[in-house]
């Protein structure tokens, strides 16, 4: 039997506070992923008050496996590195927010954060660090069926397609990695995937290319997701004949990339056509004392142990700000 | 083979040792027809060996028909949690709450041996409310990362209104019941066979979808 214990959320030593609305802070992060961990443990080292909104720690490593390319580590699982994360930061009395997400931002001298319950943070510096989530295809019949072979976890949802057919949308690493994960079980695994080959790491498409009951559908996309309470039918167009057919399956995993979680900050910052919140090579936006780090960035390369370092680089940055400031 | 390494079993030892008084785990399970209840109660015993404050109570679904009746347990492998004086917290666990569910065990563990969360007001109040009998199901499978904070959210509930009883249900142990319910994608949580959720919900949904009742 296998436990993934965290057992970091228990800790007593936990010295978190809550946020006052009538406290200014020298800076607020939001986000509590790699990125908003690292630049946590920074600003408390450097002395800054500091309070961190998120909706919940860990981010996506919470939701990892595991993890063999995070330096210290050869192997470690994503519950026990977010875990060790959350212990590290924990040391530290930083205000500490995870039931009401962030919902907008407002500039100024002083900058304000409202979230989603009403309530109005101020601060004198930002660290953005809410990271990606998964991307949705944005087709009919999608959202009607999640939960009903619509999904997006495999780790989660693979035991309920024992024995059926699946198709896994999404030729990247968490989608060879998805259809390994269903392959073990299902009866049938379809890979279809947008482009004329795959992406993911190659460690990862060899070890798919052992599975006998794994087929790929190379340039082609999914159009609509087909069922009455649950999904029957896949609607796939050949890209260069446009031609579409239909598809029986039980499921459909979707797994074609992420999204910036940045739309709190949409009016206020420059971002990239895919939304990725514009960065200098300090981690400065567009917008004085508001910094950004880690995924939800346009830094190059969504990785762990870049979001820590992104992280750490914004937390001095913002230090530095701060010291640069009029003190009033 | 011990169920929990050396490592596993101090880690919950440090969790364990916060627990503030005696928690009884009442332990369901039947000879035959049970290929997880074996496991479940070298479980349920190991964890009891960590902790002092751990009591075990091991009864049969079927010949102890007062005791499973009294805890309405209808399924086995299942585990009641009882507080210090052997009251009924109404947080239960149908199938061995391994992989990720450890958390919301050990989350749950606590709470009831009094270890106090603190629940902001307006939804402390809309709990107290609650005077309808209200059974909370959450379906889980156990590598799934955001099934915990599902199982807990239910338990809270349970563990605040003596009207509301909240189960975890491990589906691979409970097959027959996630086809019945028709999950397939997890937490999935379901409130009197009336409204159903998919996705770790705020505790405020469940409390919409009680509302509604
Ligand atoms: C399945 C999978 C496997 C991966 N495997 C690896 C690997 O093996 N190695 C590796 O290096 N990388 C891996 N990655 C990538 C790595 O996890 C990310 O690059 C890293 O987590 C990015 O960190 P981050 O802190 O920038 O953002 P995230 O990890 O996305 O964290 C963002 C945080 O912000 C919070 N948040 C979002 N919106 C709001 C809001 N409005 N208000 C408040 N809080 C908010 C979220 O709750 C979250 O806590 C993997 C990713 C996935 C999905």
């Amino acid at each position: 039997m296998e436990f993934n214990l965290s057992a970091g959320l228990f800790s007593e030593g936990q010295k978190f506070e809550s946020f006052h609305e009538q406290t200014l802070y020298d800076t607020i992060i939001i986000g509590a992923g790699p990125a908003g961990l690292t630049a946590a443990v920074y600003c408390m080292r450097k002395g800054l008050k500091t309070g961190l909104i998120t909706k919940q720690v860990g981010g996506q490593v919470a939701d990892t496996a595991g993890i063999e390319n995070y330096l210290g580590y050869r192997y470690i699982n994503g519950t026990e590195l977010v875990d060790k994360f959350r212990e590290q930061v924990m040391q530290f009395s930083i205000a500490f927010e995870s039931e009401s997400p962030v919902q907008s931002l407002q500039d100024g001298q002083i900058k304000e954060i409202v979230l989603e319950d009403g309530r109005c943070l101020k601060t004198r510096t930002i660290i953005i660090a809410s990271g990606k989530q998964s991307k949705q295809l944005n087709i009919p019949g999608e959202v009607r069926l999640i939960g009903h072979g619509v999904a997006y976890c495999a780790i989660c949802d693979a035991p309920f397609f024992v024995n059926k057919k699946v198709f896994v949308v999404g030729g990247g690493n968490s989608g060879v990695e998805a259809a390994i994960d269903l392959a073990k079980v299902a009866e049938h695994v379809t890979l279809i995937q947008r482009r004329d080959h795959l992406t993911a790491d190659k460690i990862l498409i060899d070890k798919l290319a052992d599975f006998e009951n794994v087929s790929y559908l190379f340039e082609h996309i999914v159009t609509e997701i087909k069922g009455g309470n649950d999904v029957e039918s896949v609607m796939i167009q050949n890209k260069k004949s446009l031609l579409i057919s239909e598809y029986q399956t039980d499921g459909v995993f979707v797994q074609i990339g992420l999204i910036p979680n940045s739309s709190f900050a949409e009016k206020l910052l420059d971002m990239n056509k895919y939304n990725e919140i514009l960065v200098d090579g300090y981690c400065q936006t567009n917008r004085d004392g508001i910094f950004a780090a880690g995924d939800v960035t346009s830094v190059p390369y969504k990785q762990i142990i870049i979001a820590c370092g992104e992280g750490a680089k914004a937390a001095l940055a913002a230090t530095s700000y701060l010291l640069n400031q009029p003190k009033e | 083979m011990a169920i929990f390494d050396e490592k596993t079993r101090q880690q919950l030892k440090t969790v364990l040792d916060q627990m503030k008084n005696e928690v009884t785990i009442v332990f369901f399970s039947q000879e035959i027809e049970c290929q997880t209840c074996r496991d479940g109660k070298r479980f349920v015993n190991e964890i009891a060996s960590i902790s002092d404050k751990i009591l075990v109570e091991h009864y049969s679904l079927v010949t102890d028909k007062d005791k499973s009746d009294l805890y309405g347990i209808d399924k086995v492998p299942a585990i009641v949690l009882l507080d210090k004086d052997k009251n009924n917290t109404r947080m239960r666990f149908y199938g061995i709450p391994g992989g990720y569910e450890i958390n919301s065990f050990l989350g749950s563990i606590l709470a009831a041996s009094g270890k106090e969360e603190a629940i902001p007001k307006p939804i402390k109040a809309r709990i107290d409310k609650i005077g309808k009998p209200v059974h909370i199901q959450v379906f889980v499978s156990l590598g799934c990362p955001h099934c915990p904070n599902a199982v807990m959210a239910g338990h809270l509930l349970a563990l605040e209104n003596e009207n509301v009883t909240a189960d975890m249900v491990e589906t691979s142990t409970f097959n027959h019941l996630a086809i019945r319910y028709n999950v397939s994608g997890v937490p999935k949580v379901v409130i009197n066979d009336k409204y159903e959720f998919i996705g770790a919900q705020p505790i405020t949904a469940y409390l919409d979808a009680i509302e509604k009742l």
